[in-house]
């Protein structure tokens, strides 16, 4: 048992533990709405645009956190705004938005002396975490967790039936505001785990798999948790005893339960037809 | 600046204003959002507390465009709308809107018990979860609309007629004083419809205020009080021979004065 405990010994690998519980919890947690509630493309569009902010943030020398915070939000707000207008489809102004703010984070990146500095942005330093960086990812956290268990009757309302929740006067577009807000955070903390290109599958593969095997929204957010939380601890193993990447290895774990609960949901559904 | 308004479970507008009619409505032009036409004009109605009233016509006719307008999901451009008394939007609590094809998740995971305590967060507001009294509200509704042995099922597992008892139960669970139903029995089968017709007398006894758009010109004399007859947009003359019933139109000289 000694190879589980072994890692731990160093400070980093603590660090990085610790990063993946907060990370996989806050990311399963919101995935199971973007998965419900088909956001996954808005997910993946909100990653992206974060590398201007993150970029720009890294050539000052300011923390990465804050400068993919500010990113993060400005791309919510005008994924909510574009969205708002019937000038364009939504899903085309996310596509406009997302891959030119991209491209605009690729083009500053470009101007830095040393382009490898920067992978791992695009692909994740869940070792490299600092204390600062754990405390904000906390913070993000315990704010997601709070509002999705102050909310959660407005949230489950305005994802099953908008129409009914506008007819009692709960509005939906501010209800859909707030959790582009809070994907711009979770975002945000699944950057520092998997960097900007693999973060949506942090979102979007646990919820997934959990939305496989049960049909109750609870269960599927402890079980998408559960998977989340998991694959960020063997992602860690793996980078420390294979030096492996570790986000990939994270996302990876992640696609491993999504085929479990794949399996599952076929036999069930045999099991079913057999009786 | 005008502060943030939250109007969900506001419960200013509760109070109904002394003899308000259920539904007071002037109508000069209601049009859907980023249409240049109005799809309703000129439409002046007056539905006493109490009535059921059948509104006919056939599709286009507007129908489903004025429920619309007095669930609150239409803004109205010119004209007014009061629900009693006050204006749309501000007595939530005492409206449920029954559309005739839901755009509800069915695929959401959510089971019909859940489903039909929607029905109550109206009542609760932010921050409030259900009280035993609501849960009792929800347990009778299920008992009255038969689904009892389909609470716990998720919402897509049920058959289009269940589907619709269900959506049923949750604006019943909402005790709404004003129920507004689009082509309720529309495509259902013949136990849904037996169980919905029930439920419409049942509401009427309680002094409920029943909206319900048809486009089934028979029976309406046993089922209603008065009837609307809608085309294009506009109030029309009632087909010769057919059902009217109480007054709903306003006298123009009411409103032109």
């Amino acid at each position: 048992m000694g190879w589980l405990i072994d890692p731990f010994r160093y400070q980093f690998m603590q660090s990085g533990l610790l990063a993946a519980v907060l990370v996989g919890l806050t990311c399963a947690l919101l995935g199971v709405y973007v998965v419900l509630r088909r956001m996954a493309f808005i997910g993946d569009a909100l990653a992206h645009t974060t590398l201007p902010g993150l970029v720009v943030a890294y050539l000052n020398g300011w923390n990465l956190f804050f400068g993919a915070i500010a990113g993060g939000l400005l791309a919510a707000l005008g994924i909510g705004w574009l969205s708002r207008r019937e000038a364009l489809r939504e899903d085309t102004a996310i596509g406009i938005l997302f891959t030119s703010l991209f491209a605009l984070g690729i083009l500053l990146m470009s101007t830095a002396r040393s382009f490898r500095d920067l992978t791992h942005i695009l692909f994740g330093d869940i070792l490299g975490v600092t204390a600062l960086d754990l405390m904000l990812i906390g913070s993000v956290t315990l704010l997601v967790i709070g509002l999705l268990l102050v909310f959660y009757k407005e949230l489950e309302l305005t994802s099953v039936d908008p129409t009914y929740a506008e007819v009692i006067g709960l509005r939906p577009d501010r209800i859909r505001y707030g959790l582009l807000f809070l994907l711009a955070l979770t975002v945000v903390t699944g950057i520092q785990a998997v960097g900007v290109v693999l973060t949506n599958a942090l979102l979007v593969i646990p919820a997934a798999a959990a939305s496989l095997v049960t049909d109750r929204l609870p269960r599927m957010m402890g079980v998408a948790a559960l998977i989340a939380v998991g694959s960020g601890v063997f992602g860690l193993y793996a980078s420390y005893y294979f030096s492996v990447a570790s986000g990939a290895s994270i996302v990876l774990a992640c696609a491993a339960c999504f085929g479990a609960a794949w399996l599952v949901r076929l036999w069930r559904q045999r099991a079913s037809v057999a009786r | 600046m005008t502060p943030l308004h939250f109007p969900y479970a506001d419960h200013r507008s509760l109070a109904p204003s002394l003899n308000a009619p259920a539904i007071e409505a002037r109508l000069e032009s209601v049009a859907h959002p980023g249409s240049s036409s109005a799809a309703l004009r000129h439409m002046h109605l007056r539905i006493p507390v109490g009535a059921r009233v059948a509104l006919v016509g056939p599709n286009g006719a507007g129908k489903s465009t004025l429920l619309k307008a007095i669930a609150g999901l239409l803004a109205v451009q010119k004209g007014d709308l009061r629900l009693y008394g006050w204006p749309v939007g501000d007595c939530h609590q005492r409206v449920a809107y029954l559309p005739q094809r839901s755009e509800l998740d069915w695929r959401f995971p959510i089971n019909v018990r859940r489903l039909v305590m929607t029905g109550r967060y109206v009542h609760l507001g932010w921050f409030k979860r259900p009280s035993p009294r609501d849960r009792a509200i929800v347990e009778a509704t299920l008992e009255r609309l038969g689904l009892m042995e389909l609470a716990e099922r998720q919402i897509g597992q049920l058959s289009g007629g269940q589907q619709q008892r269900a959506l049923l139960a949750r604006a019943l669970a909402q005790q709404a004083d004003l129920l507004l139903l689009d082509e309720p029995l529309n495509a259902v089968d013949n136990d849904t419809r037996f169980v919905i017709t029930d439920l419409l007398n049942h509401l009427h006894q309680h002094g409920k205020t029943v909206l319900v758009a048809t486009h089934d010109l028979g029976r309406l004399e046993n089922e209603f009080d008065g009837a609307v007859y809608l085309c294009e947009g506009r109030v029309v003359q009632p087909p010769p021979g057919s059902f009217v019933g109480i007054a709903l139109s306003l006298p123009e000289a009411a409103w032109a004065g």
